[in-house]
């Protein structure tokens, strides 16, 4: 299960700067909204879903190497922390759904948390 | 190289976009005479369009500079080639279909230079002067192309190079105690800066040598401590790590306000951090338990009123401190 499919079929906006989707395979999934509880349990190459949108979560999402961040209910980033994630090579998506309806979907394509 | 082929024989990678940045760097770095090619075949506007032809046929290349008296006055190019060829007109002088007034670029500018050349003129190839405007050889979109590449492949090179010598720190250098340390400081509230110090760490050991494993738990660990740090110290405090062969000593000292209950700081969901702070994600009381999770001793020495001083020990397998790692 690729990125580039999560972002088409969950119809994600990417905010920050384009990768080759096709080639970042997620090695799972984890949510939370709390950061040290994905300092955890995120698996590295994970993929996390929360509704935190502050800067924090780039340093989080660094340090655990995580393949992307899904932020939902809409909520947005900063401009700097965009800018820090393209600094780290972290990429952030947003949807304005809510966490538990985007991790179902995440669920029913395969993404596990192993 | 100055055929525009090579050019369009390089095929972008994701590996070489991602460096795109660096690439830019080194467009201004590199000099536009370090990626010319500089042995060429130059005509003179007397020479026949038939001679044109079977230089470009013969030294495969798809453009030249026409020279009169060292100074070069056109360029002569396939275009130029294949409308003489249209009009069966071989036995004309070059003068008839060379561009005159060509756009040269100086040897000693950054190739950035005659990138922007390249655009604003629309020519595939720019003639190089010397600073006394003599012609010193002759630069394709291919060449730069080609030249950044080189360029990258060394800058990797040497990088790889460093990462080596770093993972061999320990190993060339005799003492009866060697250590690495390390020091960050960290400022009481600093949300916006917070992991910084923790993801440096996490590099560096990387860098030393040590395996993914084990930065990932260095790295949580000490971000935890920093985030204490930021959340609760009146005045920010001291990270210290102490890198050695066999182990890694992580120390996180503050000056207040100390921990009141440390047993009860150890227990996983207790925390004492403002309903605002939660609201960023953090104080979810998981701090410390993560941190004894992650090391493989940790010792919390605290006063109330006095502070704090956190110290977490990850010992390292006789082939994490040299070559063998990953």
């Amino acid at each position: 299960m690729n990125l580039n499919f999560i972002i088409q079929s969950l119809d994600l906006k990417v905010l920050t700067e384009m990768k080759n989707f096709d080639l970042i395979v997620p090695s799972g999934g984890y949510t939370s909204d709390l950061l040290s509880c994905v300092m955890a349990n995120a698996p590295r190459q994970g993929i996390w879903v929360t509704l935190q949108a502050h800067m924090n979560i780039v340093a989080v999402a660094a340090l655990l190497e995580l393949s992307a961040v899904i932020i939902t209910e809409g909520a947005m980033p900063e401009e700097a922390t965009i800018a820090k994630a393209n600094h780290e090579g972290i990429t952030l998506l947003s949807t304005p759904l809510p966490s538990f309806y985007i991790v179902g979907k995440l669920w029913e394509m395969g993404i596990r948390n192993q | 190289m100055t055929s525009q082929t090579s050019s369009q024989g390089i095929r972008i990678t994701d590996s070489v976009a991602e460096n795109i940045t660096r690439v830019e760097e080194l467009a201004y770095e590199l000099k536009v005479e370090e990626v010319m090619t500089a042995q060429l075949k130059i005509f003179s506007p007397d020479d026949q369009m038939n001679d044109v032809y079977e230089t470009f046929r013969d030294a495969r290349i798809s453009g030249a500079p026409v020279v009169e008296n060292n100074i070069v006055i056109g360029v002569i190019s396939m275009e130029d080639l294949m409308k003489c060829l249209k009009s069966v007109d071989l036995e004309a002088p070059v003068s008839k279909y060379m561009s005159r007034l060509p756009v040269t670029v100086r040897g000693s500018e950054p190739v950035v230079e005659a990138l922007k050349l390249f655009v604003t003129t629309k020519h595939g190839r720019l003639p190089v002067v010397n600073d006394q405007g003599e012609l010193i050889g002759i630069i394709t979109k291919g060449d730069v192309t080609s030249g950044l590449l080189r360029a990258l492949q060394r800058s990797y090179q040497e990088e790889e190079l460093r990462r080596y010598r770093a993972s061999h720190l320990f190993e060339d250098i005799n003492s009866d105690r060697t250590s690495l340390i390390l020091r960050y400081h960290i400022k009481p509230r600093d949300f916006t800066h917070g992991g910084t110090a923790s993801s440096n760490i996490k590099r560096a050991l990387l860098r030393l040598g040590a395996n993914q494993i084990i930065a990932r738990r260095c790295g949580i660990a000490a971000y935890e401590a920093e985030m204490n740090l930021i959340i609760h110290s009146n005045h920010g405090g001291v990270i210290r790590v102490e890198i050695e062969p066999h182990q890694i000593t992580m120390r996180a000292t503050d000056d207040g306000p100390g921990i009141k209950d440390i047993k009860l700081a150890m227990k996983p969901g207790y925390s004492t951090a403002s309903e605002e702070i939660r609201e960023l994600g953090f104080g979810a009381g998981m701090g410390l338990v993560n941190i004894s999770r992650c090391v493989d001793s940790m010792k919390l020495d605290s006063t109330w009123g006095k502070g704090t001083v956190l110290e977490m020990r990850i010992n390292l397998p006789a082939s994490q401190s040299g070559s063998d790692s990953p």
